[in-house]
């Protein structure tokens, strides 16, 4: 389990435009300078909303992500709802879901 | 100068970012409360605007996060977020190295805090900034409580900071406004964005405007989460801005739950003797 290194570069990504553009052009030699696990990389190559917020993936971070990857609000937050289903609860950090059903 | 405005609002995203799809009554109440704001803000004729802010990772990271921090540079850039995201322009606002440095020295003869030479505004700051300096002409002194990564500054040493940004005002001949700005109740950027606890954001206002020190420093950080979720953490900012406020009482100028921007959107000031 690397959720240290999963958000550190999401953090990366959020910040600096040439993460971005290194990003974009090959994926893989990014991954490869964080410590990942496979589950990890596959999150974040798809990229897999539902299980990145399921892995833990602090809201602040994942919500930069998902606009990036020009995911809409509504869509961003079905995504988090459906790893849910697929992955269940949040493993760590403190952006677990409280089980609220009213969002628009 | 003894600090001239000290204040606190909401900085939520969704202001700006959703502003169309909140009800159009709610909206322009809220934009108006925050104009007012602004107004109130420049009627103090300050030389600077210290915003007190609980940042979301646009500067500061796990690696080596400070508890508190104060930018230190004459200009600074933002917001970093997506323009078509939070719909606010990237711009320039200006700071004031000089000003920030002599605060500074004079905060860390309590608190430990850390400066930072480079500093990237996010929406907890460049949301409030839209509405209350739309023109960016007026020098900002970003100041930051770590809301975000656990283990979090306890609340007392929130306060502690607001106490020495208040001392540090009031010791430079410059005329100092101050705002918190933070959401009370909220799971932001969660499945379950918009869940509001009205019960309790009204009770933590009613605290904050009789600034009771030991009311508002009674919650514990499990309490919090559970009764008002993450979010909540960021009552650090309107705890800080309690203190600065150094025993004045609080108005509520305007507090409306608004689902889509998922906070109890809040205007509070402070009635400090300027």
């Amino acid at each position: 389990m690397s959720l240290y290194q999963v958000q550190k570069l999401i953090y990366e990504l959020n910040r600096d435009p040439r993460t971005r553009e290194r990003f974009t052009a090959g994926r893989d030699a990014v991954l490869a300078e964080y410590a990942l696990t496979d589950e990890e990389k596959g999150a974040l190559t798809r990229p897999d909303i539902g299980l990145l917020y399921v892995l833990g993936v602090n809201g602040q971070l994942l919500m930069h992500f998902a606009a990036l990857h020009k995911i809409e609000w509504p869509d961003y937050l079905e995504r988090m709802r459906q790893g849910l289903k697929d992955h269940g609860q949040v493993r760590e950090g403190v952006y677990a879901a409280t089980g609220y059903e009213g969002v628009p | 100068m003894p600090l001239v405005y000290c204040g606190a609002c909401s900085h939520a995203p969704g202001i700006t970012a959703r502003a169309e799809r909140a009800d159009p009554a709610k909206r322009a109440a809220l934009e108006s409360a925050f104009h007012r704001m602004g107004e109130e803000i420049r009627a103090t004729r300050p030389d600077a605007l210290v915003v007190i802010a609980a940042e979301h990772f646009a500067n500061f990271f796990m690696n080596n996060m400070p508890a508190f921090a104060i930018g230190m540079a004459d200009s600074y850039g933002g917001p970093i977020e997506d323009e078509a995201f939070l719909k606010i322009k990237r711009t320039t606002v200006p700071g004031n190295k000089a000003l920030s440095r002599k605060l500074i020295e004079k905060v860390m003869q309590t608190v430990d805090v850390a400066y930072a030479e480079e500093w990237k505004f996010d929406h907890g700051i460049s949301v409030p900034l839209h509405f209350l300096t739309p023109n960016y002409d007026l020098p900002i002194i970003p100041a930051n409580i770590n809301c975000q990564g656990p283990p979090l500054a306890p609340l007392a040493r929130a306060w502690a900071f607001g106490e020495a940004l208040r001392t540090a005002a009031d010791s430079v001949p410059e005329r100092i406004a101050l705002i918190g700005t933070g959401g009370i109740s909220h799971w932001p950027a969660t499945p379950d964005s918009g869940k509001i606890n009205a019960a309790w954001d009204q009770e933590f206002l009613r605290r904050w405007s009789a600034n009771d020190r030991e009311a508002l420093l009674s919650y514990t950080d499990a309490e919090t989460y559970r009764d008002a979720g993450q979010g909540g953490f960021e009552i650090r900012t309107f705890i800080a801005a309690a203190a600065a406020a150094r025993g004045a009482k609080g108005t509520v100028q305007f507090c409306e739950p608004v689902p889509i921007f998922a906070v109890s959107c809040t205007i509070a000031r402070m009635a400090i003797a300027a």
